[in-house]
């Protein structure tokens, strides 16, 4: 009897405490929310975590279409879909590169490709704060520099190593000996890597890309550093909406542009949140 | 005739791994170890708003640790670095033994932990910084509830700034410690709780004499991330602080930005960035090294 009142207590605690810390972790998406539907009178008034009164999409509109970024004032829109045009050809061209290359290293291994994947390995570590201003001289070279290309170039520069060591890893499982079996009946490298690699590689694909496309989406340093005026991400322009007050602070607009920044991450994270894992605890030799 | 043409495409076809990795290998030397060397050979030169290469040896370090903005970003570092860690760690370690007991729901609050992770800094600074912000946020909360006196304003407070990033950082992070923990849990064999429980031993020292050591490798693999992360954090101080009050929070990332690229004192910059490499090999390179020799023995 003492017994189980007191697992129950235990029980009660431990769903006590998961509760509690799961708010903790809500709070910041709800505070968000509420404040993003609410105006400014409001705000001002009632508190951080009132439900809107009177639900407004004054917020939305504003960070969508008309907020000031800097100097200019046109939004988010034009910023979102320059995070587009950075995210799509850099996922994609740095998957692909990462696929050839991770076939490579794990079935057709030379001299030295270890020692070459090792240090590609070792190159996921460095802060990139190495690399910046050097960086910032080459895309000048080649007249990239504020480029939408540019940032491109730069996101699969710095993608191939983690896409690299994902299908590495993946392919390393895909026994030899159906590698050699195919020699022998006269497949070529590419037809080999078409016949029975690709076929066995949806699920590594799915979680580079949403890697990868987390990766960039997010990333405000390249972003900050590599852009210009017209094409800048949407990290970066959402920075500068809420550090550039012109007139009174509207924290609904600021919180409307957060969550639209933060909109495609998430997405992806509530319908393919098990490969989003995967791609952590694979990436996080990375970190 | 018929030997040579067997031969010919066998050469082409075994040259074609290296032709792939190629581009790779190239753009890997330049990009990565040649802008590294390029870099620290700036850091020897007086370089500012562009390069030269009049190299004037250490001056720029010097000059560098002679600035006592850049002394407030190492200090910084080292509080925001040592309580994130430790706080990650505790939490993470904490909410996954509990998730480990059993629980209902479990698939929808490790969904809950975890998606913050999702998030770019950005958002995560921005949304903390409107909760912290001393008017209308927190503080206001808890006034109206009564508590009349009550302050809470860490963010606009030279001392207290670098905590608020403390606050947003484990709250972005702490989830993916707790999902790596967690993991290391699962691979536990049930049977030693049972065994440590039928030998007298409470529910918490079974975790403590007999779980724990074996989640060792889990806890180092966390702190090398954490710090990794902590060293690199640039984007959160950018949106929740700017690293003001003054420079009162800022990180050495922050540091390194604002002199190559806001002051035109690349010498400064590069010198910064160098020491900024230095402080991550010395914490990745004994992992690497204890990684790749645990491999070799199995582990």
């Amino acid at each position: 009897m003492v017994a189980n009142r007191s697992f129950n207590l235990g029980r009660l605690f431990i769903y006590g405490c998961l509760f509690a810390f799961a708010l903790f972790y809500l709070a910041p998406l709800y505070v968000m929310l509420t404040t993003s539907f609410k105006d400014i009178e409001e705000i001002r008034s009632g508190n951080l975590l009132a439900l809107p009164q009177d639900p407004t999409l004054y917020a939305w509109i504003k960070a969508w279409s008309s907020a000031c970024t800097g100097s200019e004032c046109q939004g988010l829109a034009p910023f979102f879909m320059n995070s587009v045009k950075i995210v799509v050809p850099a996922v994609i061209i740095s998957t692909v590169i990462g696929a050839l290359n991770g076939y490579v290293l794990s079935k057709w291994r030379f001299r030295g490709s270890d020692l070459m994947f090792g240090m590609l390995l070792f190159g996921c570590f460095i802060p990139f704060q190495v690399i910046l201003l050097p960086m910032a001289r080459l895309l000048a070279e080649l007249g990239l520099a504020n480029t939408v290309t540019g940032l491109v170039l730069v996101h699969v520069i710095y993608g191939v190593a983690f896409t690299t060591l994902f299908f590495r890893n993946f392919y390393v499982s895909v026994p030899t000996e159906l590698v050699k079996a195919a020699q022998l009946d006269g497949a070529s490298f590419f037809q080999i890597f078409r016949h029975i690699f690709l076929p066995v590689s949806l699920p590594i694909f799915t979680v580079t890309i949403i890697w990868q496309f987390t990766q960039i989406w997010n990333d405000f340093l390249f972003g900050v550093v590599y852009s210009g005026p017209g094409t800048q991400p949407i990290t970066v322009a959402l920075n500068n909406l809420v550090n550039t007050s012109m007139g009174g602070k509207e924290y609904n607009v600021d919180m409307a542009a957060a969550v639209i920044a933060a909109l495609p991450t998430l997405l992806v994270y509530i319908f393919a949140g098990k490969y989003f894992v995967r791609g952590l605890t694979a990436g996080a030799v990375k970190g | 005739m018929s030997v040579s043409k067997a031969k010919k495409p066998m050469t082409l076809e075994s040259l074609l791994p290296k032709i792939v990795l190629a581009p790779t290998t190239a753009v890997m030397l330049v990009c990565m170890y040649g802008f590294m060397i390029w870099t620290g050979a700036l850091s020897f030169t007086k370089s500012r708003m562009l390069p030269q290469w009049d190299f004037v040896g250490f001056d720029q370090y010097a000059k560098l640790f002679a600035n006592p903005r850049w002394d407030v970003a190492l200090n910084n570092l080292v509080v925001f670095g040592v309580l994130f860690i430790a706080v990650s760690l505790l939490l993470g370690l904490f909410l996954a033994i509990l998730l480990d007991q059993k629980i209902r729901l479990e698939g929808t609050l490790r969904t809950i932990y975890l998606y913050p992770m999702a998030v770019s800094f950005v958002v995560t600074g921005t949304a903390w910084k409107w909760i912290l912000n001393p008017g209308l946020g927190l503080e206001k909360l808890v006034r109206d509830l009564g508590f009349e006196n009550f302050e809470f304003r860490w963010l606009v407070e030279q001392d207290m700034a670098i905590y608020t990033i403390v606050i947003a950082a484990v709250w972005q992070s702490s989830g993916f410690v707790m999902a790596m923990f967690l993991a290391g849990l699962r691979g536990v064999d049930d049977s030693l709780i049972k065994a440590a429980e039928i030998d007298g031993a409470s529910k918490m020292k079974a975790y403590w004499y007999v779980i724990l050591p074996i989640l060792r490798p889990v806890f180092f693999s966390a702190i090398v991330i954490l710090s990794h992360i902590a060293i690199k954090s640039f984007d959160l101080v950018q949106a929740l602080t700017g690293g003001g009050p003054g420079y009162a929070s800022d990180l050495p990332a922050n540091f390194m930005y604002t002199y190559a690229f806001n002051r035109a004192q690349m010498g400064v910059g590069a010198s910064s960035a160098m020491i900024m490499l230095m402080g991550v090999l010395a914490i990745i390179v004994p992992y690497l090294y204890s990684e790749l020799r645990g491999g070799k023995n199995g582990r």
